[in-house]
């Protein structure tokens, strides 16, 4: 094989380069400082999630309490302090952070597998899919397996949307903006159709449940709520990171990325997959929480560059970020009542989508 | 971090290809028929890409050029015939073993995502991930986008590339891959007249260098100069093969092209020069 230096004359200005190692080291930086970044300020909105609400906490406190329980000095709080801090804010926190990095990192992977920066598990449908599933468990009062039922149902379900959208919308190895998004709003309908449906035949509590469930929120986090979406997120999570390699391939299209030794046949499953396990997750307990999927891995992808293996990870930092700020604001902005956590994502997630289809559309020269 | 993605890779078992003596069978095709959406496209093709060698597939608009070069890349499955590459059935390779025996350029190159141009150069190594050769990346990316000339926009994204550029920018991937066996589908088609000739020089030298190339051209003057064999396709068979000063003959052009054509030596070097009869 050969290594010859190609005689390529040399032109006016190609010359060897040494540009190019410092700007990749200098991406690998940027990588670090805003994972960095992404840390330090989810620490922080964590530290003022568990101190701020109806009943306030000191930030000296909440950080004395929780090593107390770990065991490293620090001092119990009183009664109500120490309930209202490890039975109300502490499993809302871990579980703001759980649905947030699900959704943050699903909307990432679904972006790169479908080769498609509008993809999203809430705005094609997975959500909605999801959704069904959770809402029919609670409708008939399923509880095959416990905790976990609406878990499972919804993990269930939607794996099946994801499977019906990916086929619906695909052909010839692509997948068109058009045809995904009017995919999207085809599953949305019909799912819709399958909840009204679900809730017609449930009784006046049930539909309180399902109603509150559906707007999106993490009023009712209990432990045991954290406990049945652990499995389901952790795993996402870890498994995803591992092929962001083949991700980046794979934004070549799907034969060039196949020419490169990926199987793609494979990935799309093993992905699709982790797709479904993570909006699964986040939904089974939070609701149809849109556009952070869409919104995350935008933004981080305009301060780093396309790459996933900065992308995939930082979507689950920059995701969990920004549902336990979202929540803080939830419950914090129109105190003492509270706001849909779904509700705002969509307020501040729509224009921004809006601005990304008009972005995309200008770019394309139209829809056509 | 290196040796622990390496133990990760070594999980991964593949075997490594040896380099190839000259005129060692990189790609056959014997036999070859593949039918697409009901129309025969390629009817019973024999071919063969020996190490050492630039093999250029001519022919017209819809003869099956590309569908022949998809076919050696062990895109499409053979409807009947046998496809082989390195010297065993292309079934026989796993994904990541074949990308080592293959690179391939597509005719037009898209991307999803807008990387810089070098990360898009560097998909190019992604084959070698764990193997010894892991540690020529840097030098193969630099070698691949200086003899391409696009080292001048390594961190321009993409997406902000004209044409031309975004062919260099692809045919450089596909060199960096610095496999054996290179399959080019109309590299020159986007390319300025400078930048042609350089693409066909390239790949003289990856074939003086022991490669295989086989490229699809549809100017038939660049296939005369530097290829050592021309197979010429109409309505997916082979029409004729062999070295372009004998197969080139206006009698035969004329007839698989539909279109009157004059081939007269170059005054000076000889290499047929194949013009389209006109009136003036």
């Amino acid at each position: 094989m050969t290594a010859t230096a190609y005689d390529a004359p040399a032109t006016e200005d190609d010359g060897p380069d040494p540009g190019a190692t410092d700007t990749r080291n200098r991406v690998r930086g940027r990588a670090f400082v805003l994972t960095a970044a992404l840390a330090a300020a989810l620490l922080v909105g964590c530290l003022l999630s568990a101190g701020l609400g109806a009943y306030s906490i000191p930030l000296g406190d909440v950080l004395s309490s929780v090593q107390h329980r770990i065991g490293l000095g620090g001092h119990a709080l009183d009664r109500v302090g120490e309930s209202v801090l490890w039975n109300v804010r502490l499993p809302r926190v871990v579980l703001a952070l759980l649905v947030g990095a699900s959704l943050g990192c699903a909307g990432a992977l679904m972006q790169g597998v479908f080769g498609n920066p509008l993809a999203e598990p809430g705005v094609i449908g997975i959500s909605s899919g999801a959704a069904v599933g959770a809402v029919a468990s609670i409708a008939l009062g399923l509880n095959f397996l416990g905790n976990w039922t609406i878990t499972v149902c919804a993990f269930a379900a939607g794996l099946a949307t994801v499977l019906l959208v990916y086929t619906l919308s695909r052909s010839g190895g692509r997948t068109e903006v058009v045809t995904l998004i009017l995919t999207g709003i085809a599953v949305n309908a019909f799912a819709g159709a399958l909840i009204g449906l679900f809730i017609f035949f449930a009784d006046n509590a049930q539909i309180t449940q399902i109603t509150f469930w559906q707007l999106g929120s993490l009023a009712q986090a209990t432990w045991p709520k954290v406990l049945a979406v652990l499995p389901c997120a952790v795993l996402g999570l870890l498994v995803a990171p591992f092929y962001a390699r083949k991700l980046d391939l794979l934004a070549l299209g799907e034969r060039p990325a196949r020419h490169l030794g990926v199987d793609v046949e494979r990935l799309r499953i093993v992905l699709v997959l982790v797709v479904a396990l993570l909006t699964a997750a986040a939904v089974a307990v939070a609701g149809i929480i849109s556009f952070v999927g869409l919104l995350v891995p935008h933004l981080l992808r305009m301060a780093n560059g396309p790459g996933h293996r900065f992308l995939v990870p930082g979507s689950a930092l920059g995701g969990a970020l920004v549902l336990v700020a979202g929540d803080l604001a939830a419950r914090t902005v129109a105190d003492p009542a509270e706001l849909p956590l779904g509700v705002l994502t969509a307020l501040f997630g729509s224009p921004f989508f809006f601005w990304l289809l008009r972005r995309t559309r200008r770019k394309q020269g139209g829809w056509a | 971090m290196k040796a622990l993605r390496r133990l990760f890779a070594a999980g991964t078992d593949r075997e490594l290809p040896v380099p190839a003596a000259p005129g060692t069978p990189l790609a056959e095709a014997a036999a070859l028929s593949v039918r697409l959406g009901g129309r025969q496209v390629l009817d019973a093709v024999d071919l063969t890409a020996r190490a050492g060698e630039v093999v250029a597939l001519v022919g017209p608009n819809g003869a099956g050029k590309s569908t022949l070069l998809a076919a050696l890349a062990a895109d499409l499955p053979a409807g009947s015939g046998e496809i082989r590459i390195g010297g065993r059935p292309a079934g026989s390779w796993s994904p990541p073993e074949l990308a080592l025996r293959r690179a391939v350029l597509p005719q037009s190159a898209t991307l999803s995502f807008p990387f810089p141009v070098e990360d898009v150069v560097r998909m190019g190594r992604a084959p070698w991930a764990g193997t010894a050769a892991e540690d020529e990346d840097d030098a193969a990316v630099a070698a691949a986008m200086e003899a391409t000339e696009v080292t001048r926009f390594a961190a321009r994204p993409f997406s902000a590339l004209s044409g031309g550029e975004r062919a260099r920018v692809a045919l450089a991937r596909v060199l960096a891959q610095r496999a054996p066996l290179l399959l080019l589908d109309e590299p020159t088609a986007a390319l300025d007249l400078r930048h042609q000739e350089l693409v066909l020089r390239i790949c003289r030298e990856r074939a003086a260098a022991g490669d295989a190339v086989v490229v699809v051209l549809h100017d038939l003057g660049l296939a005369a100069a530097y290829a050592d064999r021309a197979v010429v396709l109409r309505d997916g068979r082979i029409a004729a093969a062999g070295p372009p000063a004998e197969v080139f003959t206006g009698a035969l052009l004329g007839e698989v092209y539909r279109q009157p054509v004059e081939v007269f030596p170059h005054p000076r070097t000889g290499v047929p020069l194949v013009v389209p009869e006109r009136k003036r």
